[in-house]
């Protein structure tokens, strides 16, 4: 017969198929392995072994062994975090008084001097300036000094190894070992790390990555840890300890953080994404010398700025949104105050304040404005910060500010908690949603990931804050 | 005032010092021709494709870090070249989804030259993607990456005598600190602009029936689609039951295939 139609050649390759050994398949990766090893043999010469290889191996052999391979890991991201939080501290300080106590004063007066109506300078200068202001005070330092650091041990080959070691915990909940790679994604930016999950084949398995992904603390949130740790926490030890007691406090966040992952990821592998665990192959890539300044400049300029730049773009809008919630009255009170006097209940439960609620509202277009958000409501509803109502004024000579303001908002050491608590544990950014949405293609799976966090979240900070009054 | 001077330090890094090359970055827009890079994970792929577009892709120490296309393009000789990130994968034969990204671009995206990027490290793991991209396409390069990473562990590779067994040209390279970056530009841009097709060894498939019936179904392909590229690859697709080619057979929507042919619409992955 002759094959002419596609219909027909298709008919005529399944007949054939039954005709050909069972295991086609793998006759033929076989056979391509088979020469690949004959190819190779022939064109390779190696010199026995090299020294490089071999502290290559004994390092390997250290950062992967089940006793030293956690401590190792720990101290690590440990270290990083301390000399993110120690060296942030200074540029901090000197940004906040450059363009808060300096700059804010300076675009408002120039506003006044142009004959600014009074509701458009407080628009730009309360509203736009100094929420652009904050963030970059805010999120600058810490950014410049986390991602690079980051970048030199991603780029020296240390993330494989961490995802080899936490491979056996994955397993043992359920869940798919690449996961871990997809976490530490996560530690960049959620919204990335969900896209990351696509290197996990099963759906199920790729599900629980997707729903867990926000459990990673992203950039827009390291900020947040990092000041609540440093004001609130560091300022409880003595000086020279505060950095180590706040990088200890970020750490245990991240590692709860972890835990959650964990927790949850074995919740829905035992629940409602029942399954296998499949197995994988994952390639230790040789370590590599990074280069440097190159990583440095590009880390700085691709990482840091872009995220400070989004920062900035959310930011502005947000600005102007939160002084205006500030400044329109219904009835005898601003929308902010209408929406924070009626959520204090529950915020007062959550040990949180009504402020950092609205806040987080706010803030699901992005998790970096959260803190500025938190400052400016502060600043604006609560008069706090030294000026009355919407106007901003500032101890000109004081470098804390951040903190001056917090202290003057009521806030505890609880808050501090509770806000790291649940700047860990709350629903992902819009971006991060609309992306689980697209790799989903489910309203369901959506919704399970955007309100899981939240409610979790709200729970450990009521059951926070409940252990914390019962104890003081 | 003066015409005549020594040239100056613009001269020397200026880009038409390697033939004229413009690194475009995003600007993809009426490129002659389409430059796939395929390789391996973490054997460097965007590495290459940053010294070659002038791009800042991030990248890391890490296999599976490039999970979507990444686009560029660079022009050399008066030509634009697009140049598309692959994922990387260990092999073409099976149906995780980052396999499927790349081996349906090599196959629908009908990339003129594809760079085969390979860790010298490790020669005979990346061999096994390069033998099977080379069922698929016949326009490629091996670009042999991290020769400097070879060179330290002691590794040497016969170039001359590899490329003469793969049927294609191997350039040496070392893409992190750009070298044999120049050479291999001035390999995909002969590849692409020569009309001579190379002849990359054909596998030895010695399985019983094999050859038979892979005859048969490709001549079968053949009538149906005279222009199809690699009917021998689709065939021994159709034979294990791939269901993504049967469903492309089935629909027609392989018959779009023709050798040759750049800026054919890319099917999006």
């Amino acid at each position: 017969m002759e094959t002419t139609t596609p219909d027909h050649v298709l008919k005529n390759a399944e007949e054939l198929r039954w005709q050909l050994p069972q295991n086609l398949h793998d006759r033929i990766a076989e056979s391509i392995y088979g020469e690949a090893a004959r190819i190779a043999a022939e064109n390779v010469t190696r010199e026995g072994q090299t020294r490089r290889l071999r502290w290559q191996q004994r390092l390997d052999r250290l950062l992967t062994h089940p006793l030293t391979a956690f401590p190792i890991m720990i101290l690590i991201l440990g270290a990083v975090l301390w000399i993110t939080i120690t060296g942030a501290n200074v540029p901090s300080g000197m940004l906040a008084n450059l363009l808060i106590d300096h700059g804010h004063p300076l675009v408002s007066d120039t506003l006044t001097a142009a004959h600014a109506p009074e509701w458009l300078r407080g628009l730009l200068a309360d509203g736009v300036y100094l929420a652009t202001a904050w963030v970059i005070a805010v999120m600058l330092p810490p950014m410049a000094i986390f991602f690079p650091c980051f970048t030199l041990l991603e780029d020296f080959g240390f993330l494989p190894r961490v995802a080899f070691n936490l491979d056996r915990i994955f397993q043992k909940v359920g869940a798919h070992g690449k996961q871990a790679l997809t976490m530490t994604m996560g530690l960049g930016c959620n919204a990335a790390g969900v896209v990351a999950t696509r290197i996990i084949d099963s759906p199920r398995e790729r599900l629980i990555a997707i729903i867990t992904n926000n459990f990673s603390l992203c950039n827009g949130r390291w900020p947040t840890q990092i000041l609540m740790a440093s004001i609130f926490l560091g300022a409880l030890a003595p000086k020279a300890w505060a950095g180590t007691i706040s990088a200890l406090a970020v750490l245990a966040v991240a590692l709860l953080g972890f835990g959650f992952a964990m927790l949850t990821s074995w919740f829905l592998a035992r629940t409602v994404l029942r399954g296998e665990a499949t197995s994988f192959s994952l390639e230790l890539p040789p370590y590599r010398p990074p280069s440097f300044w190159k990583t440095l400049y590009t880390s700085l300029i691709d990482r840091t700025l872009i995220v400070l730049w989004r920062a900035i773009v959310f930011a502005a809008p947000a600005g102007a949104a939160i002084w205006l919630c500030a400044n329109i009255n219904l009835g005898d009170q601003s929308i902010a105050a209408w929406f924070i006097n009626f959520t204090e209940p529950l915020a007062w439960l959550m040990g949180l304040t009504g402020v950092i609620l609205l806040a987080y509202v706010v803030a699901i277009p992005a998790n970096e404005i959260v803190i500025p958000t938190i400052l400016m409501l502060t600043v604006l509803v609560t008069g706090a910060g030294g000026g009355a109502g919407a106007g901003v004024m500032f101890e000109p000579d004081s470098t804390d500010v951040v903190r001056s303001i917090l202290h003057a908002g009521g806030w505890t050491t609880l808050t501090a908690v509770c806000l790291m608590l649940f700047s860990l544990c709350h629903n992902p950014c819009s971006t991060t949603i609309y992306t689980i949405y697209k790799e989903t293609r489910s309203w369901k799976w959506t919704a399970v990931s955007t309100f899981l966090p939240l409610i979790i979240g709200v729970a450990l900070c009521i059951l926070t804050a409940a252990i914390w009054r019962m104890l003081a | 005032m003066n015409p005549t001077h020594a040239p100056g330090e613009a001269c020397l890094t200026c880009p038409s010092r390697h033939g004229q090359l413009e690194k475009l970055g995003l600007r993809i827009d009426d490129t002659d021709f389409i430059i796939a890079l395929a390789g391996n994970p973490n054997t460097g792929k965007t590495t290459v494709f940053n010294a070659l577009t002038g791009l800042r892709m991030h990248t890391g120490n890490w296999p599976g870090k490039t999970i979507t296309r990444a686009e560029g393009a660079f022009s050399y000789d008066g030509k634009r070249f697009k140049i598309v990130d692959l994922p990387g994968t260990y092999s073409l034969l099976s149906a995780s989804p980052d396999e499927e990204v790349a081996r349906t671009f090599l196959l629908f995206g009908q990339p003129d030259v594809t760079v085969i990027v390979a860790d010298a490290t490790c020669l005979e793991r990346n061999l096994n993607l390069t033998l099977q991209t080379l069922q698929i396409t016949r326009r490629a390069v091996l670009c042999l990456n991290l020769m400097d990473e070879a060179k330290a562990h002691g590794i040497t590779i016969d170039i001359r005598h590899l490329s003469r067994e793969l049927g294609i040209p191997v350039i040496p390279c070392s893409a992190r600190s750009g070298e044999g970056i120049p050479e291999l530009i001035k390999e995909i841009h002969t590849v692409a602009t020569s009309g001579e097709t190379p002849k990359p060894r054909a596998l030895p498939l010695e399985i019983p029936g094999l050859r038979g019936a892979l005859s048969r179904i490709e001549a079968g392909l053949k009538q149906s689609f005279p222009e199809l590229p690699q009917p021998r690859w689709v065939a021994l697709r159709l034979l294990e039951g791939d269901r993504e080619i049967i469903e492309a057979v089935r629909t027609g929507e392989i018959g779009a295939l023709k050798e040759n042919h750049p800026q054919q619409g890319i099917k999006s992955a």
